[in-house]
């Protein structure tokens, strides 16, 4: 048995939510729709029909390609790629082939090769003996992600891809919902035997499969697990694994075999004559990036360094932009309002308050102020009241001390709660655990 | 009142002083139509398109046209002459039809083109070629060969044809009448079942020069819908037209070669006549035409085999087996040319040499205003004689392939009659978007030549 190290890149397709398609007026919101009603001549490849291409779809292409740190192509164009199929009404793709709008990124370490604006196809639907064929998702925008084959193991592939959803979502230019097909990953997957990196990276193997109809991180998972056992073993018996296409079969949970190298396509790609080649000048680029919203990296990085949260806090936060600007909308609310004055540490408090669900976002912001600072305002406390009550629980429970003394010092809890018992709530339980330390010692 | 051999212009100015009806017009032509078709097939499908009620202020109310059979027309049967297109129903109109109809044109029917605009005779229709009114044993030159046969055996007064290299030139020519391919893009391609993409150019048949400048008027511009078309201003061609001026002509030796002996003549007597109109003539160098043959045959298949690709029988009817012989050969020799390993030596190739000839256009531009060549190395071909020629067009385009290639606009008119009694036709080249310039000229040598009678000549005929 020898040891091998992955080698896996990643195709994300995501599908953008402009308005309008990709190449006409017709809605890009198909979801749902009675088949082949959301269609146009441009987007049914009738004859003599022409594309022209949506300025939005452009700039959200450009802007995923910035959120990913790439370079943007000045000039870039749209090309024909040919391939038949029932659903590819013109017979070619409008795609971008070698000047694709954004270029050389990165994310998280992991090398991004390029970024580029295509059109989706339309779907077809097996019935029987008859295949259907609905147009209404062709020429929908789709912007084509592509990683270097940098990723070495499972996790990687799926924390990167986590964290390529959330910037998505935040860039608000797509539902980014795998199931509805909105967001699709294709990995493709080999073993190397070469362990240092730089030396596997230049000696890539002779072989890659690719996997598709991957509709969730975790199947993503699973088919990249379940690739990897597979072509260890094929490799352990002294034999390539087939560069090919493979699906995966989420019930059976295993890929299988879908088109071989043999059978791979020549697309002939030219370039696409009806759509004039794209200029940007610096300004129009800087223009588009001064759209980006702050990304996750950076807002977890400031909400640990300003308000001194805990990582599992940021996680959870920045992980949905609307919870991200809930509490930074929230927490400023509280500040300017007078009764939380005597609270200290609001910022922290009210993530607490969030991450633990003690109170609720699905409120307006004065709903959970209101709320926090009924939670969180310090009692007034009556100081001899509260010393002669703790002296008399001591008192009164004897053995309890005395196992606390011991080394049982769970029973603080018991403590705590017959004091505040006692006092009907009235005390702050941190600064009772003190206090109870004090006369126990 | 008198109909025949009115100009659309004259056709207009009785239409307002209410002399003649639109309807009269309309049934004057559909009549002459019909009876004549059987001889010339110049048409595949009629239209019954009685103007009703349109607004008579319209600048073409009550004209009718013929329209080559590429231009989608909505709920009118559409084929390209093609007959895997037999019995397409546009669902939508193309913008240079929309144009007219919106301006109060009529349409009479959809002219007969070689299938797909594969070709320069009108002999590759898969409905039988149109034949040439000169002389019917004849082709009328194509692919807009309908539209020229239409308009010289004044079936209709004017029409719309299409180009992607002499397309409108070369059956123009062949048949006597005034052709004008526009520039690249100045004429929006949306709706025009598309053959070349970085070459098709609608453009006007007519007449008479001022017939041509008032169509090309009506269907320029910009079109939201097709991303190539230019955002230049549009002149007032007729007012440019008009303008008294005297003109720069370049002679291009290289265009002069391998001419036909009586059309090399016939542009000689030209350039005498221009001359003696106080013009001034320069011999000019450009590229060798045969670089535009190859340039534009790589980068024409190409797209003809990108652009034919959604015919694969699942929609239209009629699946791959409906396509004629040519269309066929150019789809395989653009699937080669675009091939994994053959793209950089060809289409890339051809795309570097299309700069080259751009380049060279340019220079000649910066010495004269105009380039001056006939459209077509000889004279109306007997039928058939295409089948000899493996690049019939190609060859046959020679001279207009050039303007095609670097998208520049051109015209053709006539200017004699060759010992056959065919016409022959003289080509003006033009800068970018210089149409003006192309019509003042042309309008100029009218003026001077009525076409040496050569239009009145053709539709005598049918009179």
């Amino acid at each position: 048995m020898n040891s091998y190290t992955p080698v896996i890149g990643l195709e994300i397709h995501v599908e953008l939510k402009t308005k309008s398609k990709i190449f006409c007026q017709c809605s890009a919101d198909y979801f749902g729709k009675v088949p082949n009603t959301n269609t146009c001549p441009v987007c049914l490849g009738m004859p003599g029909a022409l594309p022209v291409p949506n300025r939005t779809a452009i700039e959200w292409t450009i802007k995923i390609g910035q959120a990913l740190g790439c370079t943007i192509n000045k000039h870039s164009k749209f090309d024909r790629k040919h391939y038949y199929y029932p659903d590819l009404p013109k017979g070619y793709q409008i795609s971008q082939y070698d000047e694709p709008f954004a270029v050389s990124g990165n994310l998280m370490g992991f090398g991004i090769t390029r970024v580029h604006l295509e059109e989706d196809t339309g779907k077809l639907t097996h019935a029987g003996d008859d295949t259907l064929v609905d147009f209404n998702r062709s020429s929908v925008p789709l912007v084509e992600i592509v990683t270097e084959p940098d990723f070495d193991s499972v996790e990687d592939v799926k924390a990167f891809l986590e964290e390529l959803h959330t910037i998505i979502k935040y860039l608000d230019v797509s539902d980014a919902n795998m199931e509805e097909g909105s967001m699709r990953i294709e990995p493709n997957i080999s073993l190397s035997v070469i362990a240092d990196k730089a030396e596997r990276m230049k000696h890539l193997p002779n072989y890659k499969v690719e996997v598709k109809n991957i509709n969730s991180f975790n199947f993503a998972k699973k088919a990249i697990e379940y690739e990897l056992i597979r072509q260890a073993g094929i490799l352990d018996a002294g034999k390539t694994p087939a560069q090919e296409t493979r699906g995966y079969n989420e019930d059976k949970k295993i890929t299988y075999s879908q088109r071989s190298k043999e059978e791979a396509q020549d697309y002939r790609y030219f370039p696409e004559p009806d759509i004039p080649p794209i200029e940007l000048t610096d300004k129009e680029i800087a223009d588009i990036k001064a759209t980006l919203p702050e990304l996750p990296a950076a807002k977890r990085e400031r909400f640990m360094k300003d308000f001194g949260l805990k990582e599992n806090e940021v996680k959870i936060l920045v992980g949905d932009r609307s919870i991200a600007d809930y509490y930074e909308s929230v927490f400023s609310k509280i500040k300017l309002n007078r009764a939380s004055s005597d609270i200290e540490n609001i910022e922290k408090l009210t993530a607490s308050a969030i991450v633990n669900k003690r109170i609720s976002i699905n409120q307006s912001l004065d709903e959970f102020t209101e709320q926090f600072i009924e939670v969180y305002k310090p009692v007034e406390v009556d100081e001899d009241k509260l010393s002669s009550v703790i002296a008399s629980i001591i008192e009164n429970n004897p053995k309890q001390v005395e196992q606390y003394k011991s080394g049982k010092t769970g029973l603080m809890g018991f403590f705590i709660g017959q004091v505040m018992k006692e006092m009907k709530g009235q005390a702050d339980p941190q600064a009772l655990q003190k206090l109870i330390i004090e006369k126990l010692s | 009142m008198e109909i025949f051999g009115k100009s659309l212009t004259e056709l207009k100015a009785l239409l307002d002083e209410k002399k003649i009806s639109a309807k009269e017009v309309f049934s004057y032509f559909s009549s002459r139509g019909k009876k004549y078709n059987e001889d010339l097939n110049a048409y595949l499908t009629f239209i019954d398109d009685k103007p009703k009620g349109s607004d008579p202020s319209l600048a073409l109310f009550g004209l009718p046209l013929a329209v080559k059979d590429n231009f989608c027309t909505k709920d009118i049967r559409t084929t390209a002459s093609a007959k895997v297109l037999d019995d397409f129903i546009p669902q939508y109109e193309s913008t240079v039809t929309r144009k007219l109809k919106e301006a109060g044109a009529v349409f009479l029917g959809k002219t007969n083109m070689d299938a797909w605009a594969h070709g320069s005779s009108t002999e590759t229709s898969d409905y039988g070629p149109t034949k040439n009114p000169w002389d019917t044993t004849r082709a009328p030159g194509g692919s807009s060969g309908g539209t020229a046969a239409a308009v010289s055996a004044y079936l209709a007064p004017g029409g719309i044809g299409s180009e992607t290299a002499g397309s409108i030139r070369q059956p123009a020519s062949w048949c006597g009448i005034v052709g004008l391919k526009p520039t690249y893009g100045r004429v929006s391609r949306y709706g025009v079942i598309a053959m070349g993409s970085s070459f098709d150019c609608p453009g006007p048949m007519t007449q008479t020069v001022e017939d041509a400048a008032f169509l090309l008027q009506t269907i320029v511009g910009k079109d939201p819908y097709d991303a190539t078309t230019s955002e230049t201003k549009v002149p007032e061609y007729s007012k440019q037209m008009k303008e008294k001026r005297k003109l720069r002509f370049g002679l291009p030796e290289e265009y002069m070669k391998g001419l036909d002996a009586e059309v090399e003549k016939k542009i000689l007597e030209s350039v005498a006549v221009l001359e003696k109109m106080g013009h001034s003539i320069k011999k000019v160098s450009l590229l060798d035409p045969k670089y535009s043959i190859s340039v534009y045959t790589i980068l024409q298949r190409a797209e003809v085999s990108s652009n034919l690709a959604r015919y694969d029988g699942v929609r239209f009817g009629n699946g791959r087996s409906a396509f004629g012989k040519e269309a066929k050969r150019r789809m395989m020799l653009g699937t080669y040319t675009l091939s994994h390993g053959y793209y950089d030596a060809f289409y890339k190739k051809a795309q570097k040499i299309k700069t080259l000839i751009i380049n060279d256009l340019q220079r000649v531009f910066l010495d004269v205003d105009l380039i001056m060549a006939a459209p077509t190395p000889m004279t109306a071909l007997k039928l058939g004689e295409f089948e000899k020629y493996p690049f019939f067009g190609e060859t046959m385009d020679i001279l207009n392939e050039a303007a095609a290639v670097a998208g520049t606009p051109a015209i053709s008119v006539p200017c004699g009659l060759d010992k056959n009694g065919l016409p022959v036709g003289l080509q003006f080249m033009g800068n970018y978007f210089d149409e003006g310039l192309l019509l003042n000229a042309a309008y100029q040598f009218e003026q001077e030549t009525n076409f040496f009678d050569v239009i009145k000549m053709g539709r005598e005929k049918y009179k």
